[in-house]
């Protein structure tokens, strides 16, 4: 039996780790983090899990102390945000081409300077390149969800990769929901336990992990990493599909939300994304043909799919949480390389929002819809919301 | 008491025969380590000499698991290894005895891995952290380290018409270790390899974090002849430049002293490094470095016979 909890985001996740039972949980507090390894410690202290933890001194050896951990055989997680994300980014950038398999949750927040604790994209966007599977989450409920799903995909033997599961810092990291917890036995079941083929404890058969590799061979290693990063996305509805047997929904590589007779359609991820749908329904109900589109998996990015949903929609909008100083914002960026390809491409228009957790309203996003409708959009001019003066 | 030839011709995790420099030492420290240990081995290995000289891809020098992530980070993966072991022990997938050793260089340990070493003691992980203390960044060609010596020239600090090197002395790496009250912290040297395999099998005995530094003479950025690697190893030991001594939950033990103390100057002649020392202008920097080793000698041995623990 699932029962219904209410739960902050970060709480959903700790509720996954609970369940997943890592081996090893290594922990280091940054805001607004700290709630999932600070739920979880409380779970280990009352014996709820068996978790051996590692409280560590720093992000950096957070990221060193799992990865020693995922080396030597053990299923393992740690959980980051922001600055805490950048000063782990040398070793979180070393695990892809390791191909361990850890799974990190990271609940977004603006990376200085200036200082800011609240809600964007910058943190995570830096990391794209490096080999992480990412998959951004609306709310609490999809946070759970996909930290399941992301477990059994980075430990599947085709692909052998780190995965990132994403949420909005504070938003929905501290906003609580009522969120559907599966059944343990259920869950447990379909996480199962990590297996590796090799690792450093199996002393009978020693390997070397980590070695130096000069021009005569790096290329190769990390041509391999992106064949299988190339296995991400059929795996990924494989497993989808198996964990849709107990949630009973599905998982996609996007929301599709009213997309398919849009006259305009907007791009957001993560918590933004209910508050568009709600914009959608409400300008639909004006009958103003409008929809939305929700990417999950952010890494691999779903070009051709996203192209087959975006192809016939007139004026696209993309709103980014981020932004990528000299050049596009990162999500418009993907979505204008998604559309390359058409002979007949959508009007696009980028739009940077909600830095440093400046909020965005309904309003807002209605105001862009209707830009977008007007059809008066620049596909290379920026513009943003929410931004005074 | 096991022999030289007995340690040395015990087969060890490290495979014969390296790409390391002529006349390095780092091989037959580890082998003498290596040595010491009854239960299988796992070594997670900071970015450094060894690291590069041993797993060239698709080659490996390591018959015993081994990890490399990057270079400041080895005793915090050392810490994840052991409790990955403690929690799959527990567990049940995993049932036998082993020993975890973190391997650094003097950078990577006194200077940027210095977080991630203090922390794991702090925490008191079950594995032993050895630094091979070439006294400089080596590998990337004699830059200075805090346990570079005071009065040595390097590339980064080069003796110059307004400098004699480095004018600062050497950070007391051993002396910290201690003072994060683990159980057992030692300072060996190469060429005394029955010395070197007793700490080791110390530390892999002791329960909790134990931390040895080990001496290894650099043939290629001390510059000296690299027949000469072990015998540079005995001077620094003979002049008192590097005490062999030994920190037992807080106990100090002085393992050799020397009958006749050798002036500083036989460890420091025919070492590119401090060749500009012997000019006339310089003179001062060798008298205040031997006023500061007996000075550290003295303190050392007032601190044995006090029995005060570290």
């Amino acid at each position: 039996m699932s029962t219904w909890k209410p739960l902050s985001g970060t709480q959903a996740v700790a509720e996954a780790m609970r369940q997943i039972n890592p081996d090893v949980v290594v922990a280091y507090p940054i805001t607004p983090q700290t709630p999932i390894v600070e739920f979880f410690a409380q779970y280990v202290a009352n014996g709820i899990v068996d978790t051996e933890t590692i409280p560590v001194e720093s992000e950096h050896s957070a990221m060193s102390a799992t990865v020693g951990a995922a080396a030597a055989g053990a299923r393992v997680m740690c959980a980051t945000a922001s600055q805490g994300l950048a000063l782990m980014w040398e070793v979180v950038a070393a695990v892809p081409g390791l191909r361990l398999p850890i799974v990190m949750p990271v609940v977004n927040r603006a990376l200085s300077a200036p200082i800011n604790i609240h809600c964007d994209h910058s943190d995570t966007m830096g990391a794209t390149t490096i080999g992480w599977i990412q998959i951004f989450s609306e709310n609490g409920q999809e946070a759970y969800e996909n930290m399941l799903l992301a477990i059994r995909l980075a430990e599947h033997p085709d692909i052998l990769l780190p995965a990132m599961v994403m949420q909005d810092g504070f938003i929905t990291g501290h906003g609580v929901e009522n969120v559907e917890i599966f059944d343990n036995d259920k869950v447990k079941a379909f996480v199962g336990e990590r297996n590796p083929d090799r690792y450093l404890l199996d002393t009978e058969h020693p390997y070397t992990i980590g070695p130096l590799a000069l021009p005569d061979y790096y290329f190769e290693i990390k041509r391999q990493q992106e064949e299988a990063t190339r296995h991400v996305k059929k795996i990924y509805l494989e497993i989808g599909k198996e964990l849709s047997k107990i949630t009973k929904k599905e998982y996609p590589y996007f929301e599709s939300y009213k997309l398919e007779d849009s006259d305009a359609a907007i791009v957001v991820l993560s918590s933004t994304a209910g508050t568009a749908k709600d914009t959608v329904d409400k300008m639909r109900a004006e009958g103003k043909k409008v929809g939305l589109l929700k990417p999950k998996l952010f890494r691999p990015f779903p070009y051709k799919e996203v192209r087959t949903v975006l192809k016939n929609i007139p004026v696209v909008g993309v709103l980014d949480r981020s932004m990528a100083f000299g050049a596009y914002a990162p999500v418009y960026a993907e979505i204008k390389n998604a559309l390359f390809e058409l002979e007949k491409r959508p009007k696009l228009q980028s739009y940077v929002f909600g830095l440093g957790g400046k909020d965005i309203f309904k309003s807002d996003i209605e105001k862009a819809f209707n830009e977008l409708l007007s059809g008066e959009v620049s596909s290379e001019k920026e513009r943003y919301i929410g931004l005074r003066g | 008491m096991a022999t030289l030839q007995e340690i040395m011709s015990k087969p060890v995790g490290l495979a014969p025969g390296h790409r390391m420099c002529a006349g390095c030492g780092i091989g037959s420290m580890v082998r003498a380590i290596l040595a010491a240990s009854d239960k299988p081995v796992i070594i997670a290995n900071a970015t450094g000499c060894l690291e590069v000289v041993t797993t060239i891809y698709p080659y490996s020098a390591w018959k015993v698991p081994w990890v490399h992530v990057t270079f400041e980070n080895a005793a915090a993966v050392a810490s994840g290894i052991e409790t990955a072991y403690k929690s799959l022990r527990k567990r049940g997938k995993i049932d036998k005895d082993v020993n975890i050793l973190a391997f650094g260089g003097d950078g990577g340990t006194y200077d940027i891995g210095f977080q991630a070493l203090s922390g794991s003691l702090e925490r008191g992980h079950n594995f032993m952290y050895v630094v091979y203390d070439n006294e400089g960044y080596m590998n990337t060609g004699n830059q200075r380290s805090a346990a570079t010596p005071y009065g040595a020239s390097t590339t980064t600090v080069p003796a110059g018409s307004k400098s004699f090197g480095k004018p600062q002395w050497r950070k007391n790496i051993v002396e910290i270790a201690a003072a994060h009250r683990i159980p057992y912290t030692a300072q060996a040297a190469n060429h005394n390899i029955i010395d070197l395999y007793n700490k080791a099998k110390k530390g892999f005995e002791a329960d909790g974090p134990a931390f040895l530094a080990v001496l290894q003479p650099c043939t290629t950025n001390w510059r000296f002849d690299p027949a000469l690697t072990m015998s540079y190893s005995k001077l620094a030991v003979e002049t008192n430049f590097w005490p062999l001594y030994e920190v037992e939950n807080g106990k100090v033990h002085v393992n050799y002293k020397p009958k006749n103390r050798k002036p500083i100057e036989e460890f420091l002649n025919g070492q590119g490094r401090f060749k500009h020392l012997f000019k006339a202008k310089n003179k001062h920097v060798i008298e205040k470095m031997q006023m500061m080793i007996d000075k550290e000698w003295g303190r050392l041995l007032k601190l044995e016979e006090s029995g005060i623990e570290l």
